[in-house]
């Protein structure tokens, strides 16, 4: 299960001649930086993560803060509509993005955010928030109602129940939705490619689809870039794994 | 009574409001493109030009051979991710020294991008200094290398490998948290009974934890249809068009169209 990321790790520390030679090495000789340094060369790598990590962040924190609503709203109320919503909510799960592509394409272009960072933070927004909804529903049907309820019989508002009692019981949940729409966000790239095409507003999922376009077998280069690509997310996903698949086993049986 | 509908609506709102914009009305909207004339990138002339699309798009052998690759795509990938999703699953179930380590290895590839584990795979199926090919000459299971993207025989199971490899995950922890689901009463009960290990997976495992590996598995098909991101990574649907399904052919059609446009666009400024 780990070579592919052992191997690519691999031959991104390997200097540029060895990565071509034969016998295969399974371990690097020598170790050199030349392949990162290269890609920082060769293209503004620095820029790309810089966008990645904005755009990432800022729309998965407006994805928190409308799921966390909505879910709250779909554990604790029922009302006429409630199943239909749910639904419409796992729905989306299921239609294949490349229908959508074009006629979001049309959208964009018709509010002029075609090369604009708000289109991606927009839609990042958008495609997270029911899978993030159902998540955060799951998370919120664990906790008792009886503990806003108490806080409401002490004189607490609906909401202020919500941020001062139910919202710090929940917060690993919360970091774990959060991480997960980072990365999904952080690896997303077809709307990125259709959208972004300025070179000082690419994703790194964009620059690196353009750089194998264009360099297609500097395959030092790629291996640095798809590793540097790869990190956050492994890193994060070692923090977060156990809350996630905790969150999405839990959601996928109450679903 | 009042305020409780009010902060309803209020807290659905958003979420509603910006699904339904940007998620139903493209996605219900690309469909009744299917029945138009449309040039994506040049608005003028929409008409209606009833199933014509469909028949322009079935008489296509590219078309038909994204078809009938699908089908291949979803149920290899399917079954196989299954199978070892679930062997891990099982395996893991016990807890023993490293399990978590162990536990993090198997599930991390469902953090990684699609594309770019279609990359990392291509390099490993590179046909001249690839990892794959060595490999296989060092066992001495090959005599010589093959050319895992560029032989047409043998590109779609590549493909397929690389998606089986990057799904495994996903089934290994639905399972997972099933097999923990299932009360230990029931194994004791089985063993009061004499059953055997195979006979306790066969007879109370699987049954019990059937509902989830239906949904599960529905799921996972319909994802797996619809994501065209390791096969863009890979292959880009070559050789010659041979590994494209249907969602990486559309994508293909897309960005093709794009590009064009955008060449027209630049001639005429």
């Amino acid at each position: 299960m780990v070579f592919p990321l052992y191997w690519i790790t691999i031959t991104s520390l390997k200097p540029q001649k060895d990565i071509f030679t034969y016998p295969i090495r399974y371990w690097p000789e020598r170790i050199s930086f030349e392949n990162y340094e290269s890609i920082f060369r060769i293209s503004k790598f620095h820029i790309y993560i810089g966008n990645s990590l904005m755009i990432s962040i800022v729309a998965s924190l407006i994805v928190i803060v409308i799921a966390v609503f909505s879910a709250y709203v779909m554990a604790r109320y029922r009302f006429r509509g409630h199943g239909q919503i749910m639904l419409g909510f796992f729905a989306t799960q299921m239609l294949p993005g490349f229908i959508s592509l074009s006629s979001l394409y049309m959208m964009m272009s018709s509010m002029n955010l075609i090369n604009n960072r708000f289109s991606l933070i927009l839609m990042y927004t958008v495609i997270m928030i029911p899978f993030s909804t159902i998540l955060l529903r799951g998370f919120f049907q664990r906790i008792p109602s009886s503990l806003e309820e108490a806080a409401m019989m002490d004189g607490c508002s609906r909401i202020s129940a919500l941020f001062r009692v139910i919202i710090p019981v929940m917060l690993p949940g919360i970091a774990s939705t959060f991480i997960f729409a980072f990365v999904q966000n952080w690896n997303e790239l077809f709307l990125a490619v259709m959208f972004i095409d300025d070179e000082p507003l690419k994703t790194l999922p964009v620059a690196m689809n353009s750089f194998v376009q264009k360099f297609d077998v500097d395959w030092g280069a790629m291996s640095a870039g798809t590793v540097l690509s790869v990190i956050p997310t492994v890193v994060l996903f070692a923090v977060a794994q156990r809350f996630i698949v905790e969150g999405l086993t839990q959601g996928a049986e109450k679903g | 009574m009042n305020n409780r509908r009010i902060f309803i609506i209020g807290s659905l709102l958003p979420a509603l409001l910006l699904v339904l914009v940007f998620t139903y009305y493209p996605f219900f909207r690309g469909v009744v493109m299917a029945f138009q004339n449309v040039q994506i990138f040049d608005m003028r002339n929409i008409e209606f030009v009833g199933l014509q699309n469909f028949e322009k798009a079935f008489n296509d052998p590219k078309f038909m051979s994204a078809l009938k690759n699908s089908a291949l795509w979803v149920f290899f990938s399917l079954v196989c991710q299954f199978v070892i999703g679930l062997t891990l699953a099982l395996l893991l179930r016990k807890p023993f020294r490293g399990r978590g380590v162990y536990q993090g290895f198997v599930f991390y590839s469902w953090a990684l991008s699609g594309f770019l584990i279609g990359l990392i795979w291509k390099w490993m199926f590179n046909s001249q200094i690839g990892v794959i090919n060595d490999l296989l000459l060092r066992i001495g299971l090959i005599e010589e290398r093959i050319g895992f993207l560029s032989d047409p025989k043998w590109a779609m199971f590549s493909v397929i490998v690389a998606n089986i490899w990057y799904g495994i995950a996903f089934f290994a922890i639905m399972l997972l948290a099933a097999l923990q689901s299932v009360p230990a009463d029931l194994y004791e009960a089985a063993d009061i009974d004499g059953a055997g290990g195979v006979r306790k997976l066969l007879n109370v495992t699987l049954p019990y934890i059937m509902p989830t590996i239906i949904a599960t598995t529905l799921l996972r098909a319909i994802w797996i249809f619809n994501d065209p991101t390791i096969i863009y990574g890979l292959t880009n649907g070559g050789p010659a068009g041979r590994t494209h399904i249907l969602s990486s052919f559309m994508l293909d059609k897309l960005y093709t169209a794009a590009i064009t446009a955008g060449r027209r666009l630049s001639a005429s400024l």
